[in-house]
């Protein structure tokens, strides 16, 4: 089993390495963590803190895009181009497929967070400015590009690619905003729209998890029980939405 | 024990916006047998390929069941002895010929030496020795039919299934991949093959099925579907004028070649008898028999059925 959902792995890893779009979203994030030294030279006295949160900030941006512009494609692309015939009539179990699909595109996102971050720390250390604790906040972040793959491949097993990268951009921006939604459950005299809104808290992915850039730029320490927790609740979450992905990709029509 | 049963197998498909069923197979039977090449013939959008997607679960029955090897063909472990070549396939465009059989050879579990003497071997079977360093955007209709027939022979498998294999394929290219069926078959293989092109099924296969509108409208051997009838006989005539012809219909004359049409057997004779009186030469007889296109069209056209001689598949 291991050894066919390596090679699906290997294959998507190689897809995307002679993907043009890899290269054209990492020298975006070469140049924004770059132009972050500009940037910083137009504020007095919280240099250190614009280039770590800018440079943060790209990271974030550039591996959530990779994940999914190449994610939403992984599997309805196979499935569009009619290249996954020649692999499902092969002893190969189509839960394998979708894992090697996403295992793929996890290399390639560490691989590409790792670019960006060795860039990250060059610039930081020709300014002086290395923290340790950075490497905990990108960390974290690599945690929230693998579960939104995970969302972009559940998506790409359910639709086409223009409405899986609809659907999977707007979680990342409501599993960023949940704490609103926490926030509205406490507020509302309705206790069906409270159950509501708890319901959809615990539903909706929280990315809030693995966000601690804010607290990492100005050196606020961060516990294990933080970074203990947002591992648990990756691999909770993203085993709940792959799981979900194999059980519709195993029932589907390959038309 | 066949290679391949399907049995009694519906299916149906809805549009997009529509709650309206459309029948695409309706109770078809068919079995493929050990060693043979069976040919599966049909119109445009008679099920043909849904019935290979059927038989390598790509797709599920409405009803029915498909048997591979004599067990329940869900199975994917079944398909270690199976290869398939999908029709027009689209192919990995960025992997290079080698990268692309090694990566499906992966898939059976082979082991990097056995990977790398195998697809050596079948890059040099299907005529790719030296391209196979090429990434595939680079290869030619003809040659990505050659690689995609590599990749269906990558496991050495006991039941090749090929849709459409000659499709878009030049003369040159379609004598190689009937090579190869031939090939397979003297090597104990079984083959399935769909295809629209009549001559290379007549000359290849050891059974044909005919597939219309959903329904297997025939199935069996060339010779029990299509020569048992003779429905007329073309004379070709030296040095004989119309007017002494006792029975038949003259086609065509050509200086002093006359090729007349007879219909019987007993007309026939009785033109035979008149030559030596009238200082006639005979230059040909030719029964006109029926092909495996005539019995194509007929049945496309929704002409009766073709009933085979022997066989225990189900022509409905």
């Amino acid at each position: 089993m291991l050894a066919r959902i390596n090679a699906i792995a290997l294959n998507t890893f190689r897809e995307a390495i002679r993907h043009r779009i890899l290269y054209l979203l990492l020298i975006f994030a070469v140049v924004m963590i770059s132009f972050a030294q500009i940037l910083s030279l137009l504020t007095v006295g919280s240099e250190e803190k614009v280039i770590k949160d800018f440079g943060l900030a790209s990271i974030d941006l550039f591996g959530v895009l990779t994940a999914v512009f190449i994610g939403i494609g992984l599997v309805s692309r196979e499935i569009e181009r009619r290249t996954v015939y020649t692999l499902l009539t092969k002893p190969l179990h189509r839960f394998e497929f979708v894992l090697g699909k996403f295992a793929g595109l996890a290399i390639t996102l560490l691989v590409n967070t790792g670019v960006m971050t060795l860039w990250f720390f060059l610039v930081l250390l020709i300014k002086g400015m290395l923290d340790g604790a950075l490497v905990i906040a990108i960390l974290l972040l690599f945690f929230q590009f693998l579960l939104i793959t995970a969302l972009a491949v559940l998506f790409s097993c359910l639709s086409t690619p223009i409405l899986a990268s609809v659907l999977t951009l707007a979680l990342y921006v409501v599993g960023h905003l949940l704490w609103s939604l926490d926030l509205l459950a406490a507020r509302l005299t309705s206790a069906s729209g409270r159950a509501l809104c708890r319901a959809l808290y615990f539903v909706l992915p929280n990315l809030g998890n693995f966000d601690i850039k804010g607290e990492v730029v100005h050196g606020v320490a961060i516990g294990g029980s933080r970074v203990g927790w947002a591992s648990l609740y990756l691999v909770l979450y993203g085993s709940a939405v792959l799981w979900t992905a194999c059980a519709i990709f195993e029932r589907k029509e390959l038309q | 024990m066949p290679v391949l049963e399907l049995h009694d197998i519906h299916k149906s498909y809805r549009s997009h916006l529509s709650i309206r069923k459309y029948w695409i197979l309706r109770g078809l039977s068919l079995s493929i047998h050990e060693g043979e090449i069976f040919g599966y013939i049909g119109t445009n959008g008679a099920g043909k390929t849904t019935t290979i997607k059927l038989a390598l679960g790509l797709i599920f029955p409405d009803a029915g069941t498909v048997r591979l090897f004599g067990e329940d063909a869900s199975r994917p472990e079944l398909r270690r002895r199976v290869g398939f070549l999908p029709e027009n396939p689209y192919l990995y465009d960025y992997l290079t010929g080698e990268e692309f059989l090694d990566f499906h050879a992966r898939l059976f579990g082979l082991d990097a030496p056995a990977r790398r003497r195998r697809v050596r071997d079948l890059l040099d079977r299907v005529g790719l020795a030296n391209r196979g360093d090429r990434q595939l955007r680079h290869y030619s209709k003809g040659m990505l039919q050659r690689i995609g027939l590599a990749q269906a022979l990558i496991n050495d498998p006991d039941l090749v299934v090929l849709d459409e294999p000659m499709s878009g394929l030049d003369p040159i290219g379609r004598r190689e991949v009937r090579d190869i069926i031939l090939d397979l078959k003297a090597r104990g293989r079984t083959v399935f093959f769909s295809t629209h092109i009549l001559s290379d099924t007549e000359m290849i296969c050891d059974r044909v099925g005919l597939l219309v509108k959903g329904s297997l409208k025939a199935v069996g051997r060339i010779d029990e579907l299509v020569s048992r009838e003779v429905p007329y006989w073309e004379v070709t005539l030296r040095g004989v004028v119309d007017g002494a012809l006792p029975c038949g219909s003259v086609v065509s004359r050509r200086d002093d070649r006359l090729l007349v049409r007879v219909d019987s057997q007993g007309d026939l004779h009785r033109l035979l008898g008149i030559l030596n009186g009238h200082g006639a030469q005979l230059v040909s007889v030719t029964p006109a028999r029926q092909s495996l296109e005539d019995l194509f069209i007929r049945e496309a056209r929704g002409g009766g059925p073709v009933t085979p001689g022997a066989g225990d598949d189900v022509a409905r």
